[in-house]
């Protein structure tokens, strides 16, 4: 796509009919968890649409975010969201390499100064900076470098978003996200991992479609992806409702699909989309696969007791938080209450010692 | 029969979505028909149970227009057995399903020729003809 086109000329360029791009705006407005009535606004802002610059930049990360986004179900859609931007550095997936792929980078914030979206995966490590380094120049150092000239940063991954996995204790790197260390642009945190793919090209397509930013959470999520939480969205809701639970992985309850609560399952203290928009191809998510959720869209969630424990017997939000959990396990018959309440009395005194 | 057909698990989950759904429908089609403008249900937007999606379709049934889409991958359009009610499955290239409506109209929008591929249709005619 020339930089001169709008993505409305470039698809027709390409080929693409009428009626295609009709097609595209409805998967997209989809995507962005838009209601169908808002394909024909879809339309006209996709249609006039300029292509923005993207700098992506990975730091203390494990390539997951990459691969979800690349390994996405749907490429018809992804692939002209990707024609539509201007990828201009992403070092896993670039060709160039060295000097030339710093200079590229160089040349993409100097062209598109206070235009360019700038993508960060990964945790920044500022302990010592040293831990993680491209071409030489610490991940500190370049993300400030790069942030300086944005228009808005989207931190793709829980790592990016609120230190993930490198920041888990005891954080040996000190670990830290993006809206630690920049503080003066608008920062969309994508957490997940890794996020829905889809989430992420949502995100994109966001920015293609209004050139705004859109609606946050107060954790810097976007609220049409992370606006409901798993346990609302969630086919087995209605088990949890009768308080039926599977107990272990290989009983009766979990033969017949029931709630996996007791399991472990964090799905009534996650964000995420994952109940409706799902994985792989739409196959379904991991509560339908049988495995609980374990929380990886949410703040510290390595830090937060065993992804098998109950609810109820970790470290979950305030204490008045906590014990409403219990309550309800307990209401609910939960023997885990109980160990919840006992567990939580021993943590805290241990942490007061 | 694969070896995972023989797995003995059994899905005896509803969320209680299917029954509101069909309401929906229905509440749709008689603003159609009372002169309103048409409806689009997009089925990624609420939970459904392993099986509810199918549940939907069964009910909805098959009617008398089937019709296939070639553009940017397949696009299925079928209308249900019941006059109005459209299925709409968009497919990419890879024939993996990207979004799925229910769309609630006379004629799904993208069954009609549009204004501006006619425009190119023209010029490519014109061309062929040398005029």
């Amino acid at each position: 796509m020339r930089k001169d086109q709008n993505l409305g000329e470039y698809l027709r360029s390409q080929g693409v009919s009428r009626r295609g791009f009709l097609k595209f705006c409805s998967a997209t407005a989809s995507l962005m968890a838009l209601p169908p009535s808002a394909v024909a606004q879809v339309a006209e802002a996709l249609a006039a649409a300029r292509r923005p610059s993207v700098i992506w930049l990975s730091f203390q990360e494990c390539t997951g975010c990459t691969e979800s986004l690349t390994r996405s179900h749907s490429p018809t859609v992804e692939s002209l969201i990707f024609d539509a931007i201007s990828l201009d550095y992403h070092h896993t997936l670039q060709a160039a390499a060295g000097h030339g792929a710093e200079a590229a980078r160089e040349a993409a914030q100097e062209e598109n100064k206070g235009e360019y979206i700038l993508v960060v995966d990964g945790s920044i490590p500022v302990d010592n900076p040293a831990y993680s380094t491209i071409a030489g120049i610490s991940n500190l150092d370049m993300l400030k470098h790069s942030a300086k000239d944005c228009f808005a940063i989207v931190a793709v991954g829980t790592c990016a978003a609120y230190g993930g996995l490198p920041g888990a204790e005891p954080n040996p790197t000190g670990a830290v996200a993006v809206s630690d260390i920049i503080t003066d642009k608008p920062i969309i945190n994508v957490s997940g991992c890794p996020p829905i793919p889809v989430v992420i090209t949502g995100v994109l397509a966001h920015f293609l479609t209004f050139g705004t930013i859109p609606e946050l959470d107060a954790l810097g999520r976007p609220t049409a992806f992370f606006g409901q939480n798993i346990h609302d969205r969630c086919y087995r809701r209605p088990f949890y409702e009768r308080g039926e639970f599977a107990e272990t992985f290989d009983d009766e309850g979990a033969r017949k699909g029931w709630c996996l609560y007791k399991l472990g399952c964090k799905g009534p203290i996650t964000y995420n989309a994952c109940a409706t928009v799902k994985w792989n191809q739409g196959m379904g998510f991991p509560i339908q696969a049988g495995h609980g959720c374990i929380a990886c869209s949410e703040p510290r969630f390595w830090d937060k007791g065993g992804f098998y424990d109950a609810l109820s017997t970790g470290d979950w939000g305030s204490r008045e938080a906590l014990l409403g959990a219990a309550a309800v396990g307990a209401a609910l018959g939960a023997g885990s209450a109980i160990r919840a309440r006992a567990r939580k009395r021993k943590a805290m005194a241990e942490e007061e010692a | 029969m694969s070896s995972l057909d023989t797995i003995p698990v059994t899905t005896e989950v509803a969320t209680g979505n299917v029954a509101p759904l069909l309401h929906e429908i229905r509440h749709a089609l008689k603003r159609l028909t009372g002169g309103e403008e048409g409806t689009s249900i997009d089925l990624k937007s609420l939970p459904l149970a392993p099986g509810e999606e199918e549940r939907i379709e069964a009910t909805l049934g098959t009617g008398e227009v089937r019709a296939e889409v070639d553009a940017l991958g397949p696009t299925l359009i079928q209308e249900t057995s019941y006059p109005g009610v459209w299925l709409i499955t968009h497919k990419n290239v890879d024939d993996a399903v990207v979004a799925r409506f229910i769309e609630v109209t006379f004629i799904p929008e993208l069954l009609r020729s549009q204004p501006e591929d006619i425009d190119a249709g023209i010029d490519r005619l014109e061309n062929e003809l040398g005029s």
